[in-house]
């Protein structure tokens, strides 16, 4: 492990040594080959950007940091040191959150009542104490709702606070899945395709989102989107993925006069 | 007007009436504000605080007796406070309306040469920063909420909070100079410098002195009885001059409590959560409401949809005679205490509304069956006649008074005359100095005597002594044949059906009338989701063949109505288009109050205006957009035009 280096970003935003570290994860199902042999690593307080074409393997690559998936290869490095394999729900307690490609929200429970599902890692009361709901139980959801409270008044989602998600348009729907990861105060924040399926107006408002996050809370994030000009616009590095192999990596303008990736992106004929 | 008595000494300023609070009524809630999910409050006495801790930091900051305070936010108690620091510190708080863009804004600010700007969050310091180069004299801007402020250059830009504290830390230093321009405070220095939203040209600051408000306030509290114990929501435009006067005004002279919603859209909301006592909304807020409850009744099961109709029936019946305190037979006062218990307390607690005491309305016509729905159900809603130039109160309807047609009696002290051409004139004590640095047009509005124009046509009935207003002065012409034509007149009926949210009517100098009409979404679109219709816009329901012929019934309706009247009768509508978009303050349509802006609309459809008259039955359009964040862009339609059946007039003679 190299020593730690720390640099600072043109918006002045200081980036620190690696939190996460990917090294030569090869991931197969059967004998499909979904990551090949790849390497990267996410900086403390970037935004860390995943691109690259449909099955490129980058919400594979997210499950594998989340501990959904166990790559045959490779070793994920925590901080340095090497993570033995876990449970998703442990990474969860590592101070790790993600949202979904295709929102898993609990549709009839409410955009508040979603959003302190997201405070469950930082609950401790027992059952009994719940069901009683006497001293702890009562004074922990007293302090976890004005987390909560505080995360809605961010994500300006105050109108929608106790209507039920499934009634939510799509646009609100990620914003309250943002919200969600956002409650369990990770350190890292997995976000897979924040921006799919949203018009240019929600996409200006949550990449804003995600550049305050970044901003106010210092969350470290990781970030798969197809938008290329919202990804060239937020992020500070870019890996480039295509059927399963790195091409590139490095600052957007880096990674857009590689000849690589403009390969993928408007496509060759492949030998 | 040196017959009206003087202000007591002691309380002849508004810092003044906050140290009064803050000694007389400590620990009563001041301001509440929603955030982070619950009601955060202020007694008064925190709010002197909160303050005062302002005012001195201003004077950290330098600000200067005179200096122009810009302020730009929605309703929140900070930016009361800030006005109020302000005039502590012998400055002049100038609020500005926040949804401005950057050039409006700019205009304004410009104008009254404002030293400082108190103002929300980044998107409007983005805005100010825009137009800084255009800005010499803006010297400081406050920020309330730090979110994404963290990276701007910070030398003479502040946190709210940080002057407050440099306040706190440096009150040895200040204190006796606040404590010299509290006491240096004159009825005659300017409290607030308003500006009008401008319907015609550039808008104009309208000077007031602390006298007129006060004075203003005081005889108006008096009027509705309004305590310390009233609470209202503070959820208009902070530079309307309406909110001024309730929310600065009156509750510093009564003390009562200004409670601000959590946002614009959650105010309907906070409105049911805090049931205020003294309300007042524009009658589209009113109608808005109305529409809101009938839909959701068409929606409701068959038992409930019965009752709500059969108790609504007994309610309008004998709902306004007993709130007027008219005898009603004791069969009729049971059903109703039963209709209340069943029907109208818990519709009036959904709406927010059953704990309001006194609750008014201006601004535009409100339609007769509107005004009585509310008051059949217990609310004493009343009108009241005013403008920015008078601090608002021209006329209002006392209690027992109140009709849906007429505008009340003159408020105290208030003096009103109609002059030979119909006008109408008022002198009181609320009338403004000047406008700012424009010595013609307060010339043109207030004679050497006081009095000034309201630039409205109106008369005093004969027998109530109540007024009538027409429409503006100058938007009631002529027809090609010499007959009257009030376009507002017609419009405000036609505003009336649920369907129509804005109508323009065409005619001065023409043959016959022709009107633009806007759908209401809300309305039309549920009834199209009833009827199984499908849309895929705005446009496809406005331009809806289905739509336009419940359009062209209603404004038949209005037709065989306006031909009642032998004066108006030339104002029947012939012609009629749906609009392919809704008018909108953004691309100048309408007034931030959202008033029409006639002339504008004519130049900006001329071709629509043209298809109009010369016969045709459609006609093409193209119409730039401006959208929310600035930009511009086009939309284009082909818009049908339709011909409304008209009465005639020898029909009229024969009946």
């Amino acid at each position: 492990m190299n020593a730690v280096e720390t640099f600072t970003t043109p918006d002045g935003r200081t980036i620190g040594g690696p939190v996460m570290e990917m090294r030569n994860i090869t991931l197969r199902f059967g004998g499909v080959v979904a990551i090949k042999d790849i390497s990267f690593d996410i900086r403390e307080g970037e935004i860390r950007a995943i691109i690259g074409p449909n099955g490129a393997g980058k919400s594979s690559m997210l499950n594998v940091i989340n501990g959904f998936y166990h790559p045959q290869e490779g070793e994920v490095f925590d901080h340095g040191k090497k993570r033995a394999p876990m449970r998703p729900y442990q990474i969860a307690h590592q101070g790790i959150a993600r949202t979904f490609q295709n929102i898993a929200l609990f549709k009839g429970m409410s955009t508040l009542d979603n959003i302190m599902t997201g405070r469950l890692t930082h609950m401790k009361s027992g059952i009994l104490s719940h069901i009683l709901w006497k001293g702890k139980a009562e004074n922990e959801e007293v302090v976890n709702r004005e987390k909560v409270e505080r995360i809605i008044d961010f994500l300006e989602i105050q109108t929608i606070r106790k209507t039920p998600v499934g009634r939510l348009p799509y646009g609100l729907q990620k914003r309250v899945e943002l919200g969600r990861a956002l409650a369990a105060e990770p350190k890292l924040l997995l976000l897979d395709e924040p921006m799919a399926g949203m018009n240019v107006e929600e996409k200006e408002d949550m990449s804003r989102f995600i550049l305050d996050v970044n901003d106010e809370f210092g969350t470290t994030i990781a970030l798969i989107e197809h938008d290329m000009g919202v990804v060239m616009d937020i992020a500070d590095r870019v890996v480039v993925m295509d059927y399963g192999k790195k091409i590139g990596d490095g600052t957007p303008d880096e990674v857009r006069s590689n000849q690589d990736v403009i390969d993928a992106y408007l496509g060759v004929a492949h030998d | 007007m040196t017959t009206v008595a003087a202000l007591d000494s002691a309380l002849d300023s508004f810092p003044k009436l906050l140290v009064r609070n803050a000694t007389k009524f400590g620990n009563r809630p001041a301001y509440r504000e929603k955030e982070f999910g619950i009601w955060q409050s202020w007694t008064w006495a925190e709010a002197r605080e909160e303050v005062e801790a302002l005012a001195l930091g201003f004077l950290d900051l330098g600000m200067k007796q005179g200096d122009h305070v810009a302020i730009a936010g929605r309703n929140r108690p900070y930016f009361y406070w800030a006005m109020l620091a302000a005039q502590y510190v012998g400055a002049v708080p100038v609020p500005v309306y926040q949804d401005a863009v950057a050039e409006e804004m700019a205009y304004v600010l410009d104008h009254c040469s404002a030293k400082y700007a108190v103002v929300e969050d980044q998107e409007q310091v983005d805005k100010i920063l825009d137009v800084q180069d255009d800005l010499p004299n803006l010297k400081q801007v406050l920020y309330v909420d730090r979110r994404g402020m963290r990276k701007y250059d910070h030398t003479t830009l502040h946190a709210y909070d940080s002057v407050q504290e440099a306040g706190r830390v440096k009150r040895d230093e200040f204190q006796p100079e606040l404590d010299r321009r509290y006491a240096a405070a004159t009825p005659d220095d300017t409290c607030v410098m308003l500006y009008t939203s401008g319907t015609t040209g550039r808008p104009k600051g309208v000077v007031m002195s602390s006298y007129n408000m006060l004075k203003t306030a005081k005889n108006s509290a008096e009027f509705d009885k309004l305590s310390e114990r009233d609470s209202i929501l503070a959820y208009l435009p902070m530079a309307w001059v309406g909110d001024f006067i309730f929310s600065m005004a009156q509750a510093c002279w009564t003390g009562f409590t200004v409670n601000c919603p959590e946002s614009a859209e959650t105010m309907q909301h906070d409105l049911r959560e805090i049931g205020p006592t003294y309300f007042f909304a524009p009658p589209r807020f009113f109608e808005g409401l109305l529409t809101s409850v009938m839909i959701r009744m068409e929606d409701a099961g068959k038992i409930k949809r019965r009752m709500f109709h059969k108790y609504l029936e007994h309610a309008k019946r004998v709902g306004p005679d007993l709130l007027d305190g008219k005898p009603v037979s004791f069969g009729d006062k049971l059903k109703y205490q039963i209709g209340k218990y069943l029907v109208y307390g818990p519709l009036l607690n959904t709406l927010g509304l059953s704990k309001m005491r006194v609750g008014y309305t201006a601004g535009e016509a409100i339609g007769p069956e509107i005004f009585e729905f509310y008051r059949s159900l217990g609310i004493n809603l009343k009108q009241l006649y005013g403008q920015t130039e008078a601090c608002v109160y021209i006329t209002q309807q006392p209690d027992g008074e109140v009709r849906a047609d007429t505008v009340g009696v003159p408020s105290p002290d208030v003096e009103v005359r109609i002059s030979d051409n119909g006008e109408v004139f008022y002198r009181s004590p609320g009338v403004f100095q000047s406008y700012y640095k424009n010595p013609e047009s307060t010339a043109d509005t207030k004679d050497s005597e006081g009095w000034v124009a309201t630039g409205d046509a109106g008369f005093f009935e004969k027998d109530s002594g109540h007024l009538r207003i027409i429409d503006r002065a100058k938007d009631v012409g002529k027809m090609a044949d010499g007959s009257m034509f009030a376009p507002k007149y017609v419009e405000n009926k036609l505003k009336f059906f649920p369907n129509i949210l804005e109508a323009v009517v065409f005619g001065a100098g023409r043959d016959e009338c022709t009107a633009f009409i806007n759908i209401d979404l809300t309305a039309v679109g549920n009834w199209a989701e009833r009827n199984n219709i499908a849309y895929a816009s705005y446009q496809e329901l406005a331009g809806h063949p289905q739509v336009l012929d419940t359009i062209q019934k209603h404004l038949e309706e209005v037709n065989a109505s306006v031909a009642q009247d032998e004066m108006l009768f030339g104002c029947q509508v012939h012609r009629f288009l749906v609009l392919h978009k809704e008018l909108d303050a953004d691309d100048g349509e309408l007034t931030r109050t959202r008033k029409v802006r006639r002339k504008i609309i004519e130049e900006k459809f001329d071709v629509l205006l043209t298809g109009l008259y010369d016969g045709s039955d459609s006609v093409f359009v193209e119409t730039e957009v401006t959208y929310e964040d600035g930009r511009k862009g086009s939309i284009s339609a082909t818009l049908a035009i339709r011909n409304a059946a008209v009465q005639a007039r020898k029909i009229l003679e024969a009946a």
